[in-house]
């Protein structure tokens, strides 16, 4: 296939998708075609779109998307009566950014660092698909762990979870030195998975 | 409620739907106070927020239970600021340590997260400023594959596993103690079947259940694996074979039995 022709194909299916469209779904709908080649016509695509269009290319949620451009938002609402987005509190906010960062994290983690008791929260999120259950402690009372979805991803317009904000840019925020790191990697060994969704392997430890 | 706070207390720097918890509080006392988050004076913090915590208790009950463990908190520290520390003492290594210590990584760790929450804000802002393209059509379209078999009934499963239950030899008329699975254990061992298929008929569940107690066992775990949403069960027509489908389980999906959520 022509190098153009492929890049037309997966700038087709990024737009008629209605979600963000993984580099993985678009090799296997472009069987024919080298990975390196579709990432060559991404990048390219990229390049495209980026300027003097009302539209660009953006990498969210471990896929790609066509999006409006942000700053044309105005614009885009008065094509819609009224924006209903559910907005976040700031309580939901902060639970949110410790799971994020400190995933698989369980409940009373998250109260020892917030001070404050989450459950309420932690409902809400849960309702809302921006975290999961993932698995158990294997402390005492073996607690929930939590860890935050692809929705979550995608509604904060992350790529993955690498490309969360970086501490350099929370001392800015911040006003002051943030002396350690927050985004240690978690410890995964911790965590006890009983979902299958993601592996085909049998759950490791009898759920009760 | 907040604007008759403000009205019996029109003076009052502060409106207590500002701060969410206790190390909120501490954090405004320090920045108001304008002093090292690394060198806190304890007395006038500890006053400072007890006087907080005397105006909290008045207005709103609901929040003083973690507050006042904190208040215990910050009272324990100031007492042990008190006391000289004996550094020669090898027998308690923890009085080498400034008793303030761990409240200040508490505070650095809760501020951390404020800020981190901030910008994760800013792009939440950013994204939910970016339109895609809604199209119910697609929708329609995803679905279609599901929609063309039937999602069986409870009384055609049930009717199947009474054909399923006829169908086993009679075992011998001892009561012996016999070996029950659990259901959850009986889940487990489904799901990894069904993870090397993805599907299979509705008979070959019962494949390995000898006794009757275990057909049975099985099909209760079948009817728990629907609720939970890790199967689902098809037909394509009327009164046609019954197969199990192994599905992406949704988010909402309920847990197992008894699993409290959150």
């Amino acid at each position: 296939m022509a190098d153009d022709n492929v890049k037309a194909i997966v700038e087709a299916l990024i737009f008629a998708s209605p979600e963000p469209v993984s580099l993985k779904t678009l090799t296997k709908l472009l069987d024919d075609e080298p990975p390196e080649h579709l990432e060559e016509a991404l990048a390219s695509l990229v390049t495209d779109w980026e300027e003097g269009r009302g539209l660009q290319l953006v990498e969210v949620a471990e896929g790609y998307q066509i999006v409006t451009r942000p700053e044309l938002s105005e614009w885009v609402r008065r094509l819609f009566h009224e924006r209903s987005a559910q907005r976040l509190s700031v309580q939901a906010l902060e639970t949110l950014a410790v799971i994020a960062y400190r995933q698989p994290v369980t409940a009373p983690e998250i109260t020892e660092i917030r001070g404050v008791n989450t459950s309420g929260v932690l409902s809400t999120l849960l309702e809302r698909h921006l975290v999961k259950v993932t698995g158990r402690k294997s402390v005492i009372g073996r607690p929930f762990l939590y860890a935050t979805t692809r929705e979550f991803l995608d509604r904060f317009g992350l790529r993955d979870l690498k490309d969360l904000p970086k501490v350099e840019d929370m001392a800015e925020a911040l006003g002051m030195d943030v002396p350690e790191a927050l985004t240690d990697p978690p410890p995964m060994d911790e965590a006890l998975p009983f979902e299958t969704d993601t592996s085909p392997e049998p759950p490791p430890e009898q759920v009760h | 409620m907040e604007q008759e706070f403000e009205s019996i207390l029109p003076d009052y720097p502060v409106k207590v739907a500002d701060y969410e918890g206790p190390l909120d509080l501490l954090i405004h006392l320090i920045k108001r106070h304008e002093v090292d988050i690394y060198d806190i004076p304890i007395a006038l913090v500890t006053a400072q927020y007890l006087e907080y915590l005397d105006l909290m208790g008045e207005l709103d009950l609901d929040v003083a239970g973690e507050f006042l463990v904190m208040a215990a908190t910050l009272i324990q520290i100031k007492s042990r600021m008190l006391v000289p520390r004996n550094d020669s003492d090898p027998a308690s290594p923890e009085d080498d340590e400034d008793p303030r210590d761990t409240l200040v990584r508490r505070l650095l760790e809760h501020q951390k997260f404020k800020a981190a929450a901030e910008l994760l804000h800013e792009r939440e802002t950013i994204r939910s400023a970016q339109w895609t393209r809604p199209d119910a059509r697609v929708e329609d379209l995803v679905d279609e594959p599901f929609e063309r078999e039937l999602e069986v009934d409870l009384f055609s499963l049930l009717k199947a596993f009474q054909s399923v239950l006829a169908r086993s030899q009679p075992g011998p008329r001892v009561m012996l103690p016999t070996e029950t699975v659990p259901i959850e254990t009986r889940i487990q061992q489904l799901v990894a079947r069904l993870s090397e298929t993805e599907a299979c008929g509705f008979e070959e569940l019962f494949a390995d259940a000898s006794s009757r107690g275990d057909l049975i066992t099985t099909f209760l775990a079948l009817l728990e694996m629907i609720r939970m949403k890790i199967v689902r069960v098809l037909q394509s027509e009327m009164c046609g074979p019954i197969r199990v489908y192994r599905r992406e389980r949704p988010a909402d999906a309920p847990d197992l039995m008894g699993e409290p959520r959150g």
